[in-house]
């Protein structure tokens, strides 16, 4: 009788038992310090692309990493971007504030003042710098974790902390949670507590600007770990087939609360990758870079501008906080592992770089910092001025029962009256 | 007898299963290394290996669905999905595939797993930490769907629940994992030690799946309530000064109907009480069931008290949820009418 290959592997392994690969540490603690086994370019180092170079010859980009400013803070190598210093301080600025706020929101929860808080902290160069690319119209579908879109697009403070304390300042009326903001205006989709689900609308936006004739783009953002889920992968096919003028961001901050980015990568040497079998171009940047961050962005809204289609890009990045005021990283990571992290501090590294090319001083710096405390204090002092979820004028409970549909049905008024509002 | 938390009891029933029967494996978000955002889990991966409880990445969807594939090929899988609010991505596996598959197999598969959740609100959660989609199980031919109310409850019927046939839905009450929250959320917090359901026994007991327990008797009305809203209503008949007997279901399908009518039928009255939204919840199964099999010995129409049909407000959840007071009226009008 004749083998088939099947009977020879059954005759190799059949007595072997199988096993499973399952992650944890310390297998998924490639500490930072080992990211050097990672594709780890250095600044200058990688090539740019033309913008409609067919995605077939940029595979290389999802595995390398962009990175512009080197350890003196110079800008180097072709993705340099020609910005002006103005506009660069202004980023610089856009960091320390967000910076800022999520000091003192953190704070007041603390202090019992909100029920809750996330901090972008050592992330805000990838919303603040992404925010440079985009223009009134362009709209954004974003994480609890891109505060710095909305400081960098000059939403108001007083609002967010509003939001934040749910009083009468809240343009959400007191419904969300804490930094779940809205601000259509501002080119902010409101954010979805349910993991992944905004992915997929970004392309349905950008969709949706295509199908009316429109010029303004779509951006989504993800986290590492939430790219598990289905509608990052619904995400990439729709946007894949319909050439959807869309960026789709991932910021790889290591962690998804306590589980290492690892989990969700999977066999993958990078989320970049995710795009290729998609036919997408992908691109893998330092997200610390602020001068990197902004000319990829650049690169890839330019894309969809010009109808070339979507773009993936993994943001490599730390989050060096706690996941949440409800978590306390102490019981998965060690102590010492944010001030290991190799790419630095996103605030320190544009301010490095700006002294170096001469536009900027120690001493204005130190200006900065003060006048961004001042600017967050005196925002704050107007914010609470309305009270807080502790006290003070919470929105009336009448909102409660609104916008649950677009006319209030008579099975609601009811509730509401028999609540009393 | 030992005394736990809710958070404890099963952590405990997970590690009597456990130990008991190795084909019993625990996965989730966070669940592994860590040991679930609530605890739930913290020391099985050390006790048993990460080859027994591990960490998945975050796909509802994947999770309960290896979890059905794991149970039709031998196993016997309990998975956590962190939040309640975030079982959506998971529904279709939960509703398509493991309740049907006994079923459609004709018994040549089926599908042995749990899959608990933390449901609920009273933590300033908001639309997405505060849920109660019981409704969306119960309404599944093929789902068991079981909800605790203390930690004594909680371990057994999670062991009964690993140890079913058939896929069981769990439900965990959060504002219960630390104590025997009655409604009233501005009143110091009591911990589960000062209870006597507190007490859990050690190694293995279950209690059965589909039995109600009376947790007041009474004679004047019935309540019948389930997870957090049992002590609501206990402190409501206290506050209220109504006889009323409180019926916790612990498990809503498949229901311990002789229960509840057993007791109808003796108080000719009935409150129904959830934290869930009032149309289409279980409230309205309950309250259909009662005029049907009770309709000649009821005295009142059957009330319903339960959440608004709104979303979960963050900021005025204590308006959104029905506490001590809105269940004290529903058991005012019913011994009115
Ligand atoms: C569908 C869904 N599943 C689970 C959660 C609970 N959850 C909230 S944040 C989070 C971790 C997300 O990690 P990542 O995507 O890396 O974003 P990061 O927090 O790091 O910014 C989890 C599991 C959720 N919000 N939604
Ligand atoms: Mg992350």
């Amino acid at each position: 009788m004749e083998t088939t290959a099947a009977d020879a592997r059954v005759g190799d392994d059949a007595a072997r038992p199988l096993s499973l690969a399952i992650p944890g540490p310390p297998r998924w603690t490639r500490s930072p310090s080992d990211l050097g086994t990672l594709a780890f370019s250095a600044a200058g180092e990688v090539r740019r692309p033309p913008v409609d170079e067919p995605p077939r010859r940029m595979w290389d980009l999802a595995t390398a990493l962009v990175r512009v400013t080197d350890d003196d803070g110079n800008a180097v190598g072709p993705w340099a971007p020609d910005l002006d210093a103005a506009v660069l301080r202004q980023g610089l600025r856009h960091m320390m504030l967000t910076r800022e706020l999520d000091r003192r929101l953190l704070m007041d929860q603390r202090h019992g003042r909100t029920s809750f808080y996330m901090q972008s902290t050592g992330e805000e160069a990838v919303a603040c710098g992404f925010a440079v690319a985009l223009g009134k119209g362009d709209m954004n579908f974003p994480t609890y974790r891109q505060q710095g879109l909305l400081v960098a697009a000059g939403y108001p403070l007083t609002s967010m902390m509003g939001q934040v304390y749910s009083n009468e300042l809240d343009p959400l009326h007191g419904r969300q949670m804490p930094v779940f903001y809205s601000a259509r205006d501002h080119g902010f989709f409101s954010i979805s507590g349910n993991l992944a689900t905004q992915f997929v609308q970004a392309v349905g936006w950008a969709m949706a600007s295509a199908l009316q004739g429109g010029t303004s783009i779509a951006v989504g953002w993800i986290g590492d770990g939430a790219t598990a889920e289905s509608d990052f992968h619904a995400a990439l096919v729709m946007a894949s087939t319909y050439r959807a003028p869309v960026v789709l961001n991932i910021v790889n901050n290591q962690w998804a609360i306590s589980t290492h980015e690892s989990v969700a990568r999977g066999g993958a040497a990078t989320f970049a990758e995710r795009g290729h079998g998609f036919g997408i171009p992908a691109l893998r940047v330092d997200g610390n870079d602020f001068l990197a961050v902004c000319s990829a962005a650049s690169w890839a809204t330019e894309r969809a501008r010009r109808d070339l289609g979507p773009t993936l890009i993994e943001w490599v990045t730390y989050r060096a906080a706690a996941h949440s005021t409800s978590d306390d990283p102490s019981g998965y990571r060690p102590k010492d592992e944010p001030s290991q992290w190799p790419l630095g501090d996103p605030v320190d590294r544009l301010a490095r770089h700006l002294v170096a090319t001469g536009s900027w001083s120690a001493r204005q710096q130190e200006a900065l910092q003060q006048e961004v405390e001042q600017v967050v204090a005196d925002a704050q002092a107007e914010a609470a001025a309305y009270g807080t979820l502790q006290s003070g004028q919470r929105p009336s409970a009448r909102f409660m029962f609104e916008d649950v549909f677009a006319r209030m049905p008579v099975h609601l008024r009811r509730q509401r009256q028999q609540a009393g509002f | 007898m030992p005394v736990m938390t809710m958070i404890e009891a099963i952590r405990d029933a997970h590690a009597v299963v456990m130990e008991r029967d190795g084909s019993v494996v625990v996965f989730g978000e966070d669940v592994g290394h860590f040991g679930g955002v609530f605890r739930c889990t913290k020391g099985l991966q050390e006790r048993f290996g990460p080859d027994r409880c591990f960490d998945t990445p975050i796909t509802e969807a994947g999770i309960v669905g290896v979890a059905v594939g794991m149970a039709a090929n031998g196993m016997r899988p309990c998975v956590e999905i962190q939040f309640a609010d975030y079982m959506y991505p998971a529904y279709d596996q939960i509703v398509s595939e493991a309740a049907r598959l006994r079923y459609r197999s004709a018994g040549d598969f089926t599908a042995p797993l749990t899959v608990r959740m933390p449901v609920g609100g009273g933590i300033y959660g908001g639309q997405t930490h505060s849920q109660s989609p019981e409704a969306l199980f119960t309404h599944v031919a093929g789902l068991t769907t079981v909800i605790p109310s203390n930690p004594y409850d909680a371990k057994g019927l999670l062991i009964a629940a690993i140890e079913s046939d058939d896929p069981v839905v769990f439900l965990e009450p959060k504002r219960l994992y630390n104590g025997p929250f009655d409604g009233h959320h501005d009143r110091p917090a009591v911990p589960w030690s000062s209870h006597e359901l507190g007490e859990v026994p050690d190694g293995h007991y279950t209690v059965p799946l589909g039995q109600a327990v009376v947790r007041r008797p009474g004679t004047d009305v019935t309540v019948v309530t389930y997870g957090t809203m049992v002590h609501v209503a206990l402190a409501a008949a206290s506050e209220v000064g109504v006889d009323a007997e409180v019926i916790d279901l612990r498990t809503l399908v498949p229901l311990d109907l002789e229960a509840v009518i057993g007791s109808v039928e003796k108080t000719g009255r009935c409150v129904v009480a959830h934290e869930a939204t009032l149309t289409s919840g279980y409230g309205a199964e309950l309250a259909a069931l009662v005029q049907e099999h009770a309709f000649y010995s009821l005295e009142a129409p059957v009330e319903r008290v339960a959440g608004h049909d709104t979303p979960y407000p963050h900021a005025h959840e204590w308006v959104y949820f029905p506490g001590p007071e809105r269940v004290g009226q529903a058991l005012r009008r019913a011994m009115e009418a």
